[in-house]
């Protein structure tokens, strides 16, 4: 649905967004993730065709963004970080004039307009004035524009930016419910919300595309070498070296009487040779954790710079699915 | 089809700004009071001068006419007033949809820069067609107390004088409203620069060398004249005309040239 290739944006002489390329399939919800200033905004208004790329290509529903604008414009979607919208206007007759530009038809519009506003749950506010609304409100207002005109891909930067949490939750249900059948592009640096609603994540810092991966592949491939952390009641002296001579094990610590750290080999999940071991030793085994990286440590990781390099190691065979590609 | 139901979107929605801010009825106040004051002032000075003549020559004399006299002196006065309070108008278009971060809005839309720019233009100058429509009304009085009516015709062209210096008033204020974010700096400068084009005109002189008459010939008040008296000089439509569209044209280049810039 979206393909970019190559895609570089410079202003004057800095480099906001520096030869990204990827993907984004049908029906699929892909995070954006990166830290302030990465080039995920850039990115954004160049796939909805409100800057031209300097260097690159990028197509969306097989329509170039810089060839065909209004082509790309009719299939896209797009809540910019603060939510464009009119504090003059009431939130109906502002929806009123989104479906117009959008071209949606006259005799679908007000079918089209009460079925969004339900959807984002701000029919309550219909004939409000914008100004007047709360930072949430005018977020999902700024959610219905977009989802109008029924575009097939949707582009939404920061879509939780300032909501309460009881708010951040609707939000992603929303976005979530809205997924298969739109695609969608989310940016963020909120890391739970890419692995709540996203299918992949495509992490870009400095305007380079660290890595992209499902969440979950992201967190198994920077495992490396997970820890296992167990807890025993009954020490034994010898347990650490049993522990050790289980398969798949790269080494045992003792952080304290009856704790034991074990670091696992790249990839495997010794947890149930642990549990055999210790219990075959005839002790109690009171808890067994795997200690991953979060994703909070793997973006931390993959964005101080220096270590990027580092987490472009080769697809392993398992997380060598298709979209499974890292840069450095 | 698809391209006048934007522009239509965009017309609306100028309205719903105009009117749902003091915007629409400052506007539609200060150009009638004005309007109301210009035609007291001249038809009080058309009695006292017209029942001097009348005197002099004891009714036989050459009568003086309401059409040169009342209609289009309160006009050539409202063309004035139209420098001033068009800036006011269009001051916002642009620049206050950059501020907004609206115009992100309009031009990820399926709709293109110049729709935009034909939308705000419209609006504007509709509402400023409403604000003449509005001090018409004064000049209605004459067709119900005048001995001998004034004619219609050089009111119309005189009319059409006046929607076609601000249409010009309107498409440069627009294109100084893409500029800038700023909408003190967009209304001040489109002042400045109208208030310019004004003096220009003062330097028709026929002493003065080539070049002064030539600038003077953009003069925006200098053309005026004919259409006041009931002539359509199609010299004078022309340039109005081919004002406003250069108005509009780099309005939409600059709207265009800021995604470059950006």
């Amino acid at each position: 649905m979206i393909e970019v290739e190559n895609l570089t944006k410079r202003y004057g002489r800095q480099t906001a967004v520096d030869g990204i390329s990827f993907r984004v399939h049908k029906g699929e919800i892909l995070g954006f993730l990166g830290p302030n200033g990465a080039g995920k905004t850039t990115t954004m208004r160049i796939l909805t065709c409100y800057l031209p790329p300097t260097e690159g290509t990028a197509r969306v529903a097989g329509f170039d963004v810089f060839e065909q604008p209004l082509e790309v414009k009719r299939r896209v979607g797009y809540t910019p970080e603060t939510p464009p919208l009119y504090p003059d206007l009431d939130v109906g007759s502002f929806l009123d004039f989104c479906a117009k530009i959008k071209g949606v038809p006259a005799k679908d519009r007000k079918a089209r307009i009460s079925d969004v506003m339900e959807k984002t749950r701000v029919s309550d506010v219909r004939g409000t004035l914008i100004g007047r609304l709360s930072k949430g409100y005018r977020q999902r207002v700024g959610l219905a524009q977009a989802i109008l005109h029924n575009p097939d891909v949707l582009i939404l930067d920061e879509p939780t930016a300032g909501l309460d949490p009881k708010q951040i939750i609707e939000t992603r249900e929303l976005i979530k419910g809205l997924g298969g059948e739109h695609t969608i592009v989310l940016s963020t640096h909120i890391l739970p919300e890419v692995s709540m609603t996203c299918g992949r994540v495509v992490i870009i810092n400095k305007g380079r595309v660290v890595a992209e991966d499902t969440p979950e592949n992201l967190t198994h491939r920077l495992q490396g070498a997970a820890t296992v952390r167990l807890e025993v009641r009954g020490d034994s002296p010898d347990l650490q070296a049993t522990l050790a001579g289980v398969s798949g094990v790269k080494s045992v610590r003792r952080a304290k009487p009856g704790v034991y750290e074990v670091d696992a080999e790249g990839g495997r999940d010794v947890r149930a040779d642990l549990a055999r071991a210790v219990v075959g030793r005839g002790l109690d085994l009171l808890s067994l954790q795997q200690s991953g990286m979060s994703l909070e440590e793997i973006f931390l990781h993959l964005t101080t710079t220096d270590v990027a390099a580092e987490a472009a190691v080769p697809p392993t065979a398992e997380t060598a699915a298709p979209a499974a590609e890292v840069r450095s | 089809m698809t391209a006048l139901r934007n522009v239509w979107a965009l017309v609306e929605k100028e309205w719903r700004h105009y009117f749902g801010s003091p915007i629409a009825y400052v506007a539609i106040c200060m150009w009638t009071l004005l309007f109301g004051a210009f035609y007291v002032l001249v038809i009080n000075r058309f009695i006292v001068v017209s029942m001097r003549a009348g005197m002099s020559e004891m009714g036989g004399g050459p009568k003086l006419s309401l059409n040169d006299w009342v209609i289009s002196g309160v006009l050539h006065n409202m063309a004035v007033v139209a420098l001033f309070i068009t800036p006011m108008l269009t001051m916002r278009l642009v620049a206050e949809e950059k501020r907004q971060g609206t115009i992100e809005l309009l031009q990820t839309s399926p709709i293109t820069s110049m729709q935009i720019i034909s939308g705000k233009f419209l609006g504007a100058v509709a509402l400023y067609a409403l604000m003449i429509v509005a001090g018409l009304v004064n000049f209605a009085l004459l067709w119900h107390y005048a001995t001998t009516p004034p004619e219609w015709k050089p009111l119309a062209t005189g009319v059409l004088a006046l929607l076609l210096v601000g249409g010009c008033f309107i498409a440069l204020g627009l294109f100084v409203s893409t500029l800038t974010r700023n909408q003190i700096v967009a209304g001040t400068l489109t002042f400045g620069l109208l208030l310019g084009l004004w003096i220009l005109g003062w330097m028709d002189d026929p002493s003065a060398g080539a070049l002064a008459q030539t600038l003077a010939k953009l003069g925006l008040l200098t053309h005026l004249e004919s259409l006041m008296k009931g002539v359509i000089d199609l010299q004078d439509v022309v340039f109005y005309l081919s004002f406003i569209t250069f108005g509009l044209f780099l309005a939409h280049q600059s709207m265009e040239s800021q995604r470059w810039r950006a």
